[in-house]
């Protein structure tokens, strides 16, 4: 376990606090950055079978005759990659969607982004063939699209009686959008054969066995633009968190610090469901434990989540691939197994 | 008060009565006679039934089924979740041939007076079995005898021919996200694919998988290495067979089947259903398995 500076911020007066908001960002990102790294290199180290490393690293024996280096490179380490990528995206979606709602309840899937993104799926894997636009094959780009196309609607019914958006009603109209498109994704499950009815469970389970960088390299962009928009946030997010009015009042331009928190918010999380289904509980277990490590300011639990959601989906990942092996237990399974009961014993010990 | 009472005294009376005029309806059959009006809700087992000639007495199959061509013309009515037990009821089947799952259905049919036949997927054994109790259910018995009696001799023959053969370590695939490795479904080391692979002559490497089907990761896919990979596609209702599919397995060069081009594409929906086409199918595992054998 890493020590991380957990100095009660509020007996500090305010100048101290704010020259020390710097040391502390370092030191967190120091922290909770290593964790992250040594779990990535670590993890594509590991797996159900054991392979040489120097084997699979030696130049000398053609690729399509190593089976370790085609373990290490083709299985293990898009894997660990994507795991780190979606982890980090949804992690920090969280905090953002839990500081912009004012909801500790919030997930990355509260809002209907990822129902859309499973409905788009769910069409392509029921009545689909195979495209693909660009390096997106063709689930991740019918899910992408219909994050996108949920996204708009939730913003526009939240946005339809001025230009700010009404945080309670982006709420329920985010929460009925999900459950309606819920209920179109088990229509369309109701009328699939058995064998698509097969694929399109596999895929709500969430995987992130993608097998090859091109998935990646589709998402990666997406993720990248998303945390450019988060770098933006954490000031605002601060005072939105404490209130609308109490943040305007102190500059804060809400309705576009609102729309910057909802799209960036959306986009990471379209980006993480299109690339690896929707893995649930990251987006919620993570930012709460950063809270309880770092405390409540945003410039450093955002950073910290980001990473801490790296570090935990890749761990999550391992124990899916390894812990029963050879058989493997899909990850979103394992990150709820571990976050369900990890946050209702949270809860209790706050209570 | 006192005539909502009477009304609902009458009301349960009256279910009373036609409760026990319905079950004494169902005593007056004789309860072994050959059914007239059968019901479906298995497509291995309307396959069955068509095959040994009780064809012309199912009346209805379930929303799955597409052979043989008869079926097209039946009213379908429902499946494995959603049977329409409404419409099963009005039809007046005098046997009702469920899943094993559907326990619930199958004690409502049985409570109304229905005879219900269930049924589980199994072993190849399994089906020839069923074949026969079919026949004794529907008064064929002497060509459901004969139905079994054909396969088994198709089935042996097929074994017979690739006899002695090396037998490639195989790697059954029947479901996969198409152009991607995602969402891989292979045969375990049990149940009819199982069996039909062995028999086909291939050594399955996920024999040791006591399950019907095995969820193989890339990871597992490159170290169990099969020599053959199998892939059988029902090719269903809705999905076409998907244009010029992006070669997935290319990026798993070191896997012997995909660098010896050994990868094999098989579809018809005959090819996963452990009904009367079994021998037919596992003669195609065997083809695709053993080419020089059946030159």
């Amino acid at each position: 376990m890493i020590s991380l500076d957990s100095a009660d911020e509020s007996s500090a007066p305010r100048s101290v606090r704010r020259a020390s908001i710097r040391g502390r960002l370092i030191s967190t990102v120091i922290g909770f950055g290593t964790l992250a790294v040594v779990t990535c290199v670590l993890a594509p180290l590991v797996g159900s079978t054991s392979i040489s490393l120097t084997r699979a690293l030696d130049p000398s024996i053609p690729f399509d005759q190593n089976v370790d280096a085609q373990i290490f490179f083709v299985a293990r380490l898009p894997r660990v990659l994507a795991g780190a990528l979606v982890g980090s995206a949804l992690a920090a979606a969280g905090v953002v969607f839990q500081a912009m709602l004012r909801n500790p309840l919030a997930t990355p899937f509260t809002l209907g982004v990822s129902a859309g993104a499973s409905l788009g799926a769910m069409l392509v894997i029921i009545f689909g063939g195979a495209f693909a636009l660009g390096p997106l094959s063709a689930v991740p780009a019918a899910s992408l699209v219909g994050a996108g196309a949920a996204t708009a609607v939730v913003y526009w019914l939240a946005t339809r009686h001025g230009h700010a958006i009404s945080t309670s009603v982006l709420l329920l109209a985010g929460v009925t959008l999900n459950s309606f498109l819920s209920a179109l994704i088990m229509f369309v499950q109701y009328l699939a054969d058995f064998a698509q009815v097969y694929r399109a469970a596999r895929w709500i389970m969430g995987d992130l066995d993608i097998g090859s960088y091109d998935p990646l390299i589709a998402s990666l962009p997406l993720v990248v633009v998303a945390f450019g928009l988060f770098a933006l946030l954490p000031s605002s997010l601060n005072l939105l968190s404490v209130g609308k009015d109490a943040a305007a009042a102190r500059g804060v331009d809400v309705p576009r610090a609102q729309r910057l928190a909802f799209f960036s918010a959306s986009l990471a999380t379209a980006a993480a469901v299109s690339l690896a289904g929707p893995i649930g509980f990251v987006g919620i277990v993570v930012p709460h434990l950063v809270r309880l490590l770092v405390g409540v300011d945003h410039r450093i639990v955002l950073p910290a989540s980001a990473l801490f959601g790296a570090a935990f989906l890749v761990a999550c990942d391992l124990l899916a691939r390894t812990l029963l092996s050879p058989v493997e237990i899909p990850v979103g399974i394992v990150t709820a197994m571990i976050g369900g009961p990890f946050f209702l014993w949270l809860l209790v010990r706050k209570s | 008060m006192a005539a909502r009472t009477q009304k609902l005294i009458a009301l349960v009376a009256l279910v009373f009565v036609v409760l026990s005029l319905d079950t004494s309806r169902a005593q007056d059959k004789a309860p072994l006679s050959a059914p007239r009006r059968i019901v479906s809700l298995v497509p291995a087992i309307t396959e069955m039934l068509f095959a040994i000639g009780a064809g012309p007495q199912v009346v209805a199959v379930s929303s799955y089924d597409e052979f043989p061509p008869e079926v097209k013309a039946l009213p379908k009515v429902g499946a494995l979740i959603d049977p329409d037990t409404e419409r099963i009821l009005a039809l007046r089947p005098d046997l009702v041939v469920v899943y094993g799952s559907q326990s619930e259905l199958g004690k409502q049919l049985e409570r109304s007076g229905h005879r219900a036949f269930s049924y589980r997927h199994g072993g190849i054994a399994t089906t020839l079995d069923t074949v026969r109790d079919l026949g004794v259910a529907t008064g064929h018995r002497a060509e459901a005898d004969k139905l079994a009696s054909s396969i088994q001799t198709r089935l042996d023959a097929v074994r017979d021919r690739v006899k002695g053969r090396p037998q490639p370590r195989t790697m059954l695939i029947f479901e996969r996200q198409p152009g991607t490795l995602r969402a891989v479904y292979a045969s375990g080391g049990v149940g009819f694919l199982n069996e039909m692979l062995t028999i086909a002559g291939g050594k399955n490497v996920f024999a040791d998988v006591s399950r019907e089907s095995a969820q193989p990761s890339i990871e597992t896919m490159l170290t169990r290495a099969p020599e053959v990979i199998l892939e059988v596609r029902a090719a269903g209702l809705i999905e076409k067979t998907p244009s010029p599919e992006p070669d997935a397995w290319s990026a798993l060069s070191s896997i012997p089947a995909v660098k010896n081009k050994r990868v094999h594409l098989l579809t018809g929906d005959y090819l996963v259903v452990p009904g009367p086409r079994l021998a037919a199918a596992t003669e195609a595992y065997a083809r695709a398995l053993h080419p020089d054998a059946f030159k």
